[in-house]
């Protein structure tokens, strides 16, 4: 019995990725976001002279798990005019996309290469790059719905404002993208990291221009400062979220966490070689390799992580340093200045390719 | 009341007092008077900075001016209990003289506050996205701010150089050196400029009275019971951290005020809101009424 079920397709194709990925989300990217919550509240404490939680354990390090339990206490209020489908749906649109594209991520490297038995990733598969854009898109919905659902002017507000922000930026952000899927000749993410330890460079440094506007759309994408404008509080009290609270809340914010580290993933993948070290072919520095763990698998995942890393400090740095974009600001710079450099560096790089 | 600037409330209403009775106030009073309203603009400005900023979405100013600001109410508490609500001076003089060890302390501040509010500035004044909310956002013209009797930082930024401290001067300013800013473009950023060039002045004000401080009774000789005579009047207006603020007050030959109105700059700034937010976005509105510096204790009498 146990044999026939071990053998059937249904457990390659569907029991193992599911076990995957359950495992990478409850024992890697939940944790991971609880603590950049902390960390974030930690840097902007820094920043800003004071403290940051530090009450509950040591350096406020179980705050996390006490934020967790009050949300999950929390009453979870359902507004009497909400429609109430859609106001239970748009939380989990939000969340579900974003934790699906960590099953593509490379956070190493494969089998073959790691000398271990297992694949440091869930998957590869031969569209990667386009599966993230597809599943980042499906993101709006939620905030939409979110908005348009709770019946108050604010989320309504806060959902249209999400709704064109994100559009707007995914635009360039696509675009941004393309640049090292030339200089790849693949979508596969662990194809595009494979092409940059063969090309010897990052893409970051061919590619600066597709880098830059890529960050920016990618701040904006995930309504962080300076474009946290549907979550404007002067103007919006809290956006699209005004009406939520509890666990429905709190997978919004799940949702924005994660969308953060999922856009930091794909930058550190198409930009900053991935699971490479820096300068991947240059023998001086094999020392960056960490050869005496015996592992490259894990010494991937490091460098891969110490990436996301600065990537999410910037971040939070921005928050604490920038002011707030006014929303027709926003769109212009969106559209007059995004878009038509992400074409024209689209354009200079297949140019070059044909050329050479 | 204006309950972010009580001491330039106090001067003003002492002023008014004073000036409708008679008292000469000896010089030391008047030098300390002029020490508690000059740190009393800086701490109503720094409010004004911190709520500004954060309206416009900048969190970290909030804090840097709020540790600056510890300080100043720090200070006002050494000095006569009270943090907030001060009440802090007499008809006549202070109902105390200055605390040992207080002048230091206060030294202390001036001298290393400039280097603050360039941190400030360090952040937002030349910050790009800063400009882009606040550069030809609500422009007063010269004209309308006249019209409708805006005083203090919002006139100057309009081109209109009336400081009722070289004005009509009182108290210890005749004796201090400082300069008035005067911005002409009359919009957000230039009323934030003001308001930041004038934190400068403040601290050289202050370090300048600190040097200047006499020695002296704190006091002047009067009677228990101030009576004013029947049918006196007098307007005394100061300028406060948020314009001209001023008393108007009658005697009825009794101790206790025939009337006393109140000329608030508050109450008078806010009128001109309308005009400022014609043409612009809802979200500028927050810039706007940030730089008219409204504290709704004047507006809401």
């Amino acid at each position: 019995m146990l044999q026939a079920l071990t053998e059937s397709p249904v457990f390659e194709y569907v029991l193992v990725p599911a076990i995957k990925i359950s495992l990478l989300l409850f024992a890697g990217v939940l944790p991971l976001i609880t603590y950049l919550v902390l960390a974030e509240r930690k840097i902007l404490g820094f920043i800003q002279v004071r403290l940051g939680p530090n009450r509950v354990g040591p350096w406020g390090l179980l705050q996390p798990i006490a934020d967790v339990m009050k949300l999950m206490v929390k009453e979870d209020i359902l507004p009497e005019r909400a429609i109430k489908w859609a106001f239970i749906l748009a939380p989990c649109l939000v969340v579900g996309p974003a934790f699906v594209i960590f099953a593509v991520i490379p956070f190493g490297p494969p089998a073959a290469e790691a000398g271990s038995s297992f694949n440091w990733f869930v998957t590869d598969i031969n569209v990667g790059v386009l599966f993230v854009v597809a599943m980042a898109t499906i993101g709006v919905y939620g905030l939409l719905l979110g908005g348009w659902a709770s019946n108050s002017k604010f989320s309504l507000l806060g959902g249209l404002r999400s709704a064109a922000q994100m559009i707007s930026y995914e635009v360039p952000q696509g675009f941004a993208i393309v640049g090292p899927l030339i200089l790849a000749e693949s979508m596969s993410m662990v194809d595009i990291v494979e092409a940059q330890r063969t090309a010897g460079y990052w893409f970051i440094f061919p590619q600066f221009l597709a880098f830059f506007i890529y960050a920016v759309a990618g701040v904006a994408e995930s309504n962080r400062n300076p474009f946290d404008l549907p979550e404007a509080e002067s103007e919006l009290v809290a956006g699209f979220h005004t009406e939520y609270s509890g666990m429905r809340f709190a997978l919004f914010f799940l949702g924005e966490y994660a969308n953060m580290i999922v856009i930091s993933a794909v930058a550190v993948t198409l930009f900053l070689g991935g699971w490479l070290r820096p300068f991947p072919n240059v023998e001086a520095l094999a020392f960056l390799d960490f050869g005496f763990l015996n592992s490259p698998g894990l010494v991937g995942l490091l460098w891969f992580s110490l990436k996301i890393f600065v990537f999410l400090f910037v971040y939070i740095w921005f928050r604490g340093t920038f002011p707030r974009y006014r929303f027709d600001q926003l769109m212009d710079l969106g559209w007059k200045w995004l878009i038509p450099l992400s074409l024209f560096n689209v354009f200079m790089t297949g140019l070059v390719k044909i050329l050479r | 009341m204006d309950y972010v600037a009580a001491a330039t409330n106090n001067l003003a209403y002492v002023g008014a007092v004073e000036k409708l009775v008679g008292l000469v106030v000896p010089p030391r009073a008047s030098f300390i008077r002029t020490i508690l309203a000059e740190l009393q603009r800086i701490s109503s400005h720094l409010l004004w900075l911190a709520t500004h900023a954060i309206d416009i979405g900048a969190m970290t100013p909030f804090f840097y001016c709020f540790r600056e600001r510890e300080l100043i109410l720090d200070l006002f508490e050494e000095y006569c209990g009270a943090r907030l609500t001060l009440n802090c001076m007499r008809p006549g003089g202070l109902p105390f003289d200055l605390p040992v060890g207080w002048e230091d302390r206060c030294r202390e501040f001036v001298s290393m506050f400039p280097e603050k509010i360039a941190e400030y500035e360090g952040l937002l004044t030349e910050n790009r996205i800063w400009k882009k909310r606040t550069v030809g956002i609500g422009v007063l013209s010269p004209e309308q701010a006249l019209d409708y009797g805006v005083t203090g930082p919002m006139l100057r930024a309009s081109g209109i150089g009336l400081d009722l401290r070289k004005a009509t001067p009182y108290e210890a300013y005749p004796e201090v050196e400082f300069e008035v800013p005067v911005y002409h473009n009359g919009d957000t950023y230039d009323r934030y400029l003001v308001r930041m060039k004038e934190m400068y002045e403040a601290a050289r004000i202050v370090v300048q009275c600190l040097d200047k401080l006499p020695e002296g009774p704190i006091m002047a000789k009067r009677p228990r019971v101030l009576k004013a005579q029947k049918d006196s009047e007098t307007y005394h207006a100061i300028e406060g951290p948020k314009g001209e603020i001023g008393f108007y007050i009658t005697g009825d030959g009794t101790p206790n005020p025939d009337r006393c109105h109140v000329r608030p700059p508050s109450f008078m700034n806010l009128q001109v809101l309308p005009e400022l937010c014609k043409g612009h976005l809802i979200a500028d509105l927050v810039a706007i009424l940030g730089t008219t510096d409204i504290v709704l204790g004047e507006v809401d009498r």
